[in-house]
């Protein structure tokens, strides 16, 4: 199979054409309207790219997730790359897709065009390099990510750690899925039913993180790709899913349908790197959602002489006085 | 954000963990680290942010066409004429 194969198969209009249909004549058994979240943007992408919604029966709708890591990081830390940013001698390198989302005092791209030196990677272990290159300065990497994009910044620090690198820093912002599962569901008031589980995070975790979901709030919880016919069959799945538990009296249980990519254990060396270079955060504060316990990931003691919240803490005066989060 | 590019692994390098990987014509060095199964020339790997975080498992997509072409096969003359309008 070559990769045009690989993505026309996961995109055929007509396999969208026959799951529609079949999701039509499925929906109608369903106890109850089907009311999914899918938690994933990139799911989300996908739905309103090929219209999705419009293909599904009345009884079947989407109630868009939390979203990405990126719309979800509140203004306060953007305030902090911000303040960074302006410190003398000093680079701020972070991922693309953060440089446009505002904080309290405008942009990361803003703060550019005045002067501040912040430089956008495609691959973190490219702040290597900027380190490397600039070693009269301090070169800070603002990291972001689901559990996704976690395990490179561990790596990029284990590997800054064995080369003894002096001018670079991590400001974490790393946050958790599930967490986030919670707090959407645990007041109850929620009209949810069903989930799609992410792709990606699911690849490094494993989807046994979703377990747990299942079974407190007894709800199906269905792991996707992001092709079109990913999602579409991942609906039939839910549906079905509830079908059987309503029919037998029993869990309606959680599945995989991206099995090309996703297993139930995960990417164990990834979750070996997160948790040598991580630890639980107390609070985070995500937008949107507000202070959420436990929901994302610190540096651990050992990486403190990277971790740019102790070594640049003094500059940190909108945060600290501002908010209690830590 | 956290999108993954399947792409081909087409070379090797004598610095440990690295590949060049092909993205339907697009060319790249990434960093396999985070892979614990043996690699090969052709096997496909998800990208994300210069990282292979997967070996995409071949049976299990091949096993997924299949199921949607069989899906496809058993309907009737009917609702498969439907499909086309």
């Amino acid at each position: 199979m070559d990769l045009k194969e690989l993505y026309q198969g996961f995109r055929d209009p007509l396999i969208m054409k026959a799951l529609t249909k079949k999701i039509n004549i499925n929906a109608k058994q369903l106890p109850h309207p089907l009311k999914v979240m899918e938690v994933c943007g990139g799911h989300t992408h996908t739905i309103m790219k090929y219209g999705l919604m419009q293909l599904l029966p009345e009884n079947i709708e989407f109630i868009h997730g939390p979203g990405c890591p990126v719309c979800i990081m509140p203004k306060e830390r953007i305030d902090q790359a911000i303040e960074l940013a302006m410190l003398p001698d000093t680079i701020l390198v972070t991922l693309g897709d953060m440089i446009r989302v505002p904080g309290s005092k405008g942009t990361l791209a803003q703060c550019r065009a005045r002067g501040g030196d912040i430089r956008p990677i495609y691959d973190p272990m490219d702040t290597l390099v900027i380190a490397k290159e600039n070693p009269t300065k301090s070169v800070i990497y603002f990291a972001i990510g689901f559990e996704t994009t976690t395990p490179m910044t561990a790596v990029l620090m284990q590997v800054a750690d064995q080369q003894k690198l002096s001018n670079f820093y991590v400001h974490c912002n790393h946050v958790l899925v599930p967490p986030a599962i919670n707090a959407v569901m645990s007041d109850g008031r929620a009209k949810i039913n069903a989930f799609i589980g992410p792709s990606h995070v699911s690849v490094i975790t494993g989807a046994k993180i979703y377990q747990c979901v299942a079974d407190k709030y007894n709800l199906p919880v269905v792991v996707a790709g992001f092709e079109p016919v990913d999602v579409m069959q991942s609906i039939l799945m839910l549906v079905d899913l509830t079908i059987a538990a309503a029919q037998h009296d029993s869990p309606p249980g959680m599945s995989i349908q991206y099995s090309r990519a996703v297993s139930m254990e995960g990417n164990l060396i990834a979750q070996t790197k997160i948790n040598e270079v991580f630890e639980i955060r107390d609070v985070f504060r995500w937008r949107g959602l507000g202070d959420i316990a436990n929901s994302a990931l610190k540096i651990r003691d050992k990486y403190a002489h990277f971790d740019a919240e102790i070594v640049f803490k003094a500059h940190f005066f909108t945060w600290f006085s501002k908010t209690k989060s830590v | 954000m956290c999108l993954c590019i399947p792409s081909k692994i087409c070379a090797f390098h004598d610095e440990e963990g690295l590949v060049t990987v092909d993205t339907l014509g697009v060319q790249r060095q990434i960093c396999t680290q985070l892979i614990s199964e043996p690699l090969a020339i052709g096997d496909y790997l998800l990208i994300h942010v210069g990282f292979a975080i997967s070996k995409l498992n071949h049976e299990e997509a091949q096993e997924s066409l299949t199921e949607y072409r069989s899906m496809l096969d058993n309907m009737s003359a009917e609702d498969a004429q439907a499909l086309f309008n």
